[in-house]
């Protein structure tokens, strides 16, 4: 009895959770006649492929696509990079003010964006950035606190004994880094990338203030430009969202299990 | 640097360390977390001091730069009624967000840790939405809400209610922008699962042993044992209230009638498109102490509901009702 209120609730949750999904795709493959039908039917009576390359071509969204892939993956190389440095640094030396400095780096997860959003305008605006890909890609260069704190708690567990066998053997820091620890961090790493990839991708605020020209738009704002555009039906749009969504969705497929077990080695859990 | 190696007994061991540390001096660390500390100081440390110093200016983006002293708060806290209004819908949003989003992301962890074939799927099915763009996100509800075309209301329907046309109704827009984030809590439910996961099983048999039924089995143990995530989900949650924008932007612009005028949108409004960075800076600011306040509060009461099962010694069990285990041998 109580499997059968426990499978009930789960699939009425899971039904609220992918209808709205479900909605958007064959909304995107129905004709203009059955949009605004109401009661409206769940499945189009034509499934009109053609919907997608149409949407597609309504602004310039291969050119917003490449835009978005450049951010995404130059943004994402650099993260890993400048995350794995520092996390070994906090991990794995003894130095002047090293727990000030970490405490440090987790307060600033607690700073909202909204703060800093003014003056990194500015001086972004100032370096002559704005309006180019720099402010999406240049930051990630240079860590983010949380998976600064996510790659360093991964290397903490990792035995102390491999590196010295390693120094022993004559290797220096970065041969330690490299050879020894980079290949026992993939499904921390892999973690830190798919977070990261799927964020930028999904961004909007930051293209939104540091992009003003069509031409180096990102596919989220080519999509939100759809807005207040007269002419455009609800199946272009929700074709534009279906397609901008497959990437992210394809990654989460193939990393969900890095991504469960990466939060549980957060050390957020009880 | 001796005195370091004293401070690590597993350093000190290490006799071949010396050799590196020879090789990059004492600078090696530094080297190695140099990346976080330059973009500390130009990406963070810098601007948020920087945002303090333009609050006390009058500071458009092009055009003379005035300082104007508390010219900017008092305005904010005396002549601007857009201020208090959003700041008024932003408390409202974060008093059914932050409860409802607590409780949702609780109760489907609870469902997921149970037993069931399956569980892969539903939970992809949960967190399926957290993996979407937010403005894809927006797009897919803006559809869903629609007052004559919208699957919510013939949903509805189907139960003889009329549904109102949400986002175009003062009296339901928020609640709308409240269902549409709650869509998106799928991170929150799998920390929340994470907790329930570390639960140790006895102390359920050892509950159940004790006569307890579920409803006490969840307060004297899920519950406690779970406080560490709670807080964790409690701040994420405050704080996400609080920077609730992009939704906002796309599902209402902030109507109808500026009943979804998010405080953020209006700290946004200000610098980008009112152009008054130091006005806005001031807002930011306004919002950052709230938040701090807030998180303050949450952490400085959390000392009497917090349980860290033996990773804090400081912690006070007479707080917490886990007097369960201890009786197990009793009753066994």
């Amino acid at each position: 009895m109580r499997k059968i209120i426990t499978y009930t609730l789960l699939v009425f949750c899971s039904l609220l959770f992918i209808a709205p999904l479900f909605w958007a795709v064959t909304t995107a493959l129905k004709s203009p006649q059955e949009l605004y039908l109401f009661p409206p039917k769940w499945l189009p009576s034509v499934w009109r492929f053609s919907n997608f390359a149409e949407a597609w071509s309504i602004q310039p969204f291969n050119l917003f696509l490449k835009n978005t892939v450049i951010v995404t993956l130059l943004s994402t190389l650099g993260q890993l990079i400048s995350c794995t440095l520092v996390a070994y640094g906090f991990a794995r030396f003894q130095f002047k003010g090293r727990d000030a400095l970490f405490l440090i780096v987790l307060a600033t997860m607690m700073i909202p964006w909204e703060v800093t959003m003014i003056p990194q305008y500015m001086e972004f605006n100032y370096l002559g950035w704005i309006n180019t890909l720099k402010p999406l890609i240049v930051p990630s260069w240079f860590g983010s606190a949380y998976f600064i704190f996510l790659l360093r708690q991964f290397i903490m567990t990792l035995p102390r004994e491999l590196d010295e066998a390693a120094t022993i053997d004559g290797a220096g820091k970065m041969t330690v880094l490299a050879r020894i620890i980079v290949p026992l961090m993939g499904p921390s790493l892999i973690l830190v990338a798919v977070f990261h990839m799927m964020s930028c991708w999904n961004d909007y605020l930051g293209p939104l203030i540091f992009l003003n020209d069509q031409t180096k738009y990102t596919l989220t704002l080519g999509l939100s430009q759809f807005r207040g555009m007269h002419g455009v039906d609800m199946q272009s749009i929700m074709a534009i969202t279906c397609l901008i969504s497959i990437p992210p969705l394809a990654v989460f497929f193939f990393a969900q299990r890095y991504i469960v077990g990466g939060i549980a080695t957060t050390g957020i859990k009880g | 640097m001796a005195r370091i190696n004293v401070l690590n007994p597993q350093q000190q061991t290490a006799a071949p360390k010396r050799l590196g540390r020879k090789r990059w001096g004492g600078a090696a660390p530094y080297l190695f977390i140099f990346p976080w500390i330059f973009g500390f100081l130009v990406f963070t440390l810098g601007p948020l001091l920087f945002s303090l110093v333009i609050s006390f200016f009058d500071w458009p983006i092009v055009g003379q730069v005035t300082f104007v002293g508390f010219d900017n708060y008092v305005e904010m806290f005396s002549d601007d009624p857009l201020f208090w209004k959003s700041l008024m819908i932003t408390l409202k949003f974060a008093a059914l967000f932050v409860p409802l989003n607590i409780i949702v992301a609780l109760g489907l962890a609870m469902l997921l840790n149970q037993k069931v074939k399956g569980s892969a799927f539903f939970r992809t099915a949960f967190y399926l939405p957290s993996v979407i763009s937010g403005v894809a996100l927006a797009m897919i509800w803006s559809w869903v809400y629609s007052g004559d075309y919208g699957i919510l209301n013939y949903f509805l329907s189907v139960f003889g209610i009329e549904g109102p046309d949400w986002l175009n109704d003062t009296k339901w827009s928020l609640v709308a922008m409240v269902i549409a984030s709650l869509w998106g809590q799928g991170s929150m439910m799998l920390i929340f699962l994470a907790g329930l996961k570390g639960i140790p099983k006895d102390l359920y048999e050892s509950a159940s042993i004790d006569g307890a039924g579920k409803i006490r089995q969840f307060f004297n143990v899920t519950v406690p044992m779970i406080t560490p995530t709670l807080l964790f989900n409690l701040i994420t949650s405050i704080i996400a209230a609080f920077q609730q924008l992009t939704l906002a932007l796309l599902l209402t612009g902030g109507g109808p009638l500026k009943s979804t005028f998010f405080y953020a949108m209006y700290m946004y409004e200000n610098a980008f498109k009112y152009f008054k960075m130091g006005y806005s800076a001031a807002n930011a600011w306004f919002m950052f102490l709230i938040v701090l306040t807030l998180t303050f509060l949450v952490f400085k009461s959390s000392e009497a509901w917090v349980f860290y099962e033996g990773e804090m010694k400081k912690a006070k069990p007479k707080h917490v009702k886990r007097r369960i285990p201890a009786e197990r041998g009793v009753d066994a």
